[in-house]
């Protein structure tokens, strides 16, 4: 929230700088005494484990990049020589592989959070809006690494995916062919599609960095939402986000990283699909050609609708749609928790995007495709027909007076709020 | 009143469909579907690690059956010694090694050569190019080994199915000419002749000489070639585990006494 700035440089060198370039000052106000609502559950906690996942892809994508052949004939066994000889390559690549799959849990979870609870209302568009461009962005990334290894599977998703784009020869023929030949550099998915997407893969995650900034940025201006939606009203409803969010941020990566472990360490493979340890071969297509497991709701949407433009179209609403979402709500309220009507739909919505993802993982025919259809449907009517209608005609239940009320109970209103203890008072430290 | 609406909605969308018929689920529900079993092996998670006796006659049996036409063309000898691997002596490997005839070159007179193999050559593979592969087997081509028990779904456990899987053909089941019966793979027409007999290759440290020890030994070396650094993970997996669990106990003692400082603050200003 934005707040009068307490920082006071006291060595030399830091009144020096504070006059040239503050970043000190921009820290301490920002990230050591911001103020933030008092009551953040655990599901705050996964905005500081998804900045802590970025920084592992870039890390671990940085050093795998120094030892992978871009090339269609290097790929494969370069990625099986990191495998192999170099020293803990093993580890790097599973990490990375795996580490793009817990980011992946750990945006979905993030997004469903803002959801539920309203953090996508006003004052806070923009810091939704550039949340739903960070989630398009790792689309993107994750699609052109997952092509980066050159297996069957990478090679038909490439190959299907780009071949979408032709469905615009539909609408001018000869439009799609022409744009699917570009981005390939070619007629066929090959070596110029692989380094391309190679260029692009290296690229996007520092975009993605920026992005990041930008929502963080768009964040520290209206401040934190929390889980009732009632706006910050005195400073008791806050306190510093160090420590206590610090920590409590911290804990939750450990656990979060136990998760990420486990997998890691016993079962790396277990969300790859083996295709992918059989090299690129495009004279032979697998018999089910089927995404990473984060993009099988969306593929489950695509494949629901019969006409392939329509289809392409549909599956790439799924996301436009959130970019509107909080001018398609019409509650006068944030948090789900408060609205006893909403909260139905809303739990349907997130068993209808678990259910799309299964649906993505089935061949599309018989009660497969019927599901898919009437999942989609409810995954468009939810943010078209029923965020605006149940916004209008729901009567919320009675929000608490302010957050320390939420917290604290009625009785804590009175009395005057002294500054919570913060990182500048030393109080039973060592 | 809320979920009276919905199913109202969810009803009409219903009858919007033609409800489609239920699609013949051919494999699964007549008895032709592919059987494979799970296996218990030394190297499941998260303990477990690779038999070094059952990786070397693993070896054996791939050396001996599986090489005279698949080839293995991420392994080198060197593989042969690790640690964590069937762990030969690097005598051993030297002995094993120039046992093959590699091409080398070209020399000084721009000529290429014939040398006994080393440690660092790759293991050699029986046909030049695919297109001999194929040729040589009745038009199939023999995939390479080193990523197979990765590569399919059911791993070791698929590869023992296959190995252990041959069988007579049902009287109703239509043979195409030149295929085998096999119970594990999806369509049961297999193209590779089964390949193990009992007694076929002698074992010299007392395990009996079955197709059933064959085929669990060659598909424990094939997941080692695949996975080769499984044992490290695992170990590195054990320590990283009891560290985030000792981590996660600080964090959570260090949080409860961070919060505790504003819960007595609240305390202090409520009563």
């Amino acid at each position: 929230m934005a707040h009068p700035s307490t920082y006071q440089p006291t060595s030399g060198f830091g009144k020096w700088i504070d006059t040239r370039l503050p970043i000190p000052r921009v820290v301490h106000d920002q990230f050591m005494v911001f103020p933030t609502p008092r009551n953040l559950n655990y599901w705050w906690t996964f905005g500081g484990i998804l900045f802590f996942m970025l920084a592992l892809q870039m890390v671990t994508g940085i050093v795998l990049a120094m030892h992978y052949v871009p090339s269609a004939e290097g790929a494969f066994d370069s990625v099986e020589k990191i495998m192999r000889d170099v020293n803990w390559g093993w580890l790097l690549r599973y990490a990375h592989a795996v580490g793009a799959s817990m980011f992946f849990v750990a945006v979905f979870i993030h997004t469903f959070r803002g959801l539920y609870y309203g953090s996508y209302k006003a004052p806070r568009e923009v810091l939704w809006i550039l949340g739903v461009l960070i989630l398009l962005l790792m689309i993107a990334t994750a699609f052109m690494g997952y092509s980066l290894v050159w297996g069957q599977m990478s090679f038909w998703a490439v190959t299907v995916i780009t071949n979408l784009f032709s469905s615009l020869d539909s609408l001018i023929p000869g439009l799609g062919t022409m744009l699917v030949e570009w981005i390939w550099g070619g007629f066929a998915v090959g070596a110029p599609t692989l380094n391309r997407l190679y260029s692009l893969h290296y690229l996007l995650p520092f975009v993605i960095a920026g992005v990041v900034i930008l929502h963080i940025w768009a964040l520290h201006v209206p401040g934190n939402n929390n889980p009732t939606g009632v706006d910050v009203k005195t400073e008791r409803d806050t306190i510093p986000f160090h420590p206590y969010y610090s920590i409590k941020d911290g804990f939750a990566i450990v656990l979060f990283l136990i998760v990420f472990a486990a997998l890691l360490f016993y079962a790396p493979n277990w969300l790859n699909h083996p295709d992918n340890y059989i090299p690129a071969n495009p004279l032979q297509t697998p018999p089910h050609i089927v995404p990473e497991w984060y993009f099988l709701p969306f593929y489950a949407i695509l494949r629901a609708i019969p006409n392939k433009l329509f289809g392409v179209i549909g599956m790439l609403s799924a996301i436009a749609v959130l970019f509107i979402v909080p001018w398609l709500d019409t509650s006068r309220i944030r948090s789900t928790s408060y609205r006893p009507i909403f909260k139905w739909f809303f739990w349907l919505f997130v068993i209808t995007c678990l259910a799309l993802g299964y649906l993505g993982s089935q061949a599309p025919d018989g009660w497969y495709l019927f599901f898919g259809r009437a999942f989609t449907i409810y995954y468009f009517a939810f943010f078209l027909l029923i965020m605006p209608i149940v916004g209008l005609i729901e009567r919320p239940k009675k929000l608490p007076g302010s957050i320390t009320q939420s917290v604290l109970g009625p009785q804590a209103s009175k009395p005057p709020s002294p500054r919570p203890p913060g990182p500048d008072d030393h109080v039973g430290v060592a | 009143m809320a979920m009276h609406r919905f199913l109202v909605v969810a009803a009409l969308l219903a009858s919007a469909f033609a409800i489609p018929g239920m699609a013949a689920a051919e494999d699964a529900a007549n008895d032709h579907g592919p059987v494979i079993e799970a296996q218990e092996w030394s190297f499941a998670p998260p303990f477990g690690g690779y038999k070094q006796g059952q990786l070397q006659r693993g070896y054996r049996v791939y050396k001996d059956i599986c090489a005279n036409c698949h080839s293995m063309r991420f392994l080198s000898f060197r593989n042969l010694a690790e640690v964590g691997g069937p762990h030969f002596s690097p005598a051993a490997v030297e002995t094993l090694a120039s046992q093959v005839q590699v091409t080398d070159g070209p020399d000084a007179k721009g000529e290429m050569f014939q040398r006994p193999g080393r440690p660092s050559d790759r293991f050699p593979s029986r046909f030049a190019n695919d297109e001999a592969a194929r040729a040589a087997n009745n038009g199939a081509l023999p995939p390479d080994l080193s990523l197979m028990a990765k590569a399919r779904a059911g791993g070791a456990d698929y590869l023992y199915a296959l190995l252990t899987g041959y069988q007579q053909a049902p009287a109703d089941f239509e043979m195409t000419q030149g295929m085998q019966y096999n119970r594990a793979f999806a369509g049961h027409q297999f193209a590779m002749p089964n390949p193990l007999v009992d007694g076929i290759i002698p074992y010299t440290d007392g395990t009996e000489p079955t197709v059933d020890n064959y085929a669990r030994d060659v598909s424990a070396f094939m997941m080692w070639a695949a996975e080769p650094t499984l044992e490290e993970r695992h170990k590195v997996g054990l320590r990283v585990m009891i560290f985030l669990f000792v981590f996660a106990f600080i964090m959570f003692l260090a949080k409860r006494a961070v919060w505790e400082r504003l819960h007595r603050r609240d305390h202090n200003h409520t009563a």
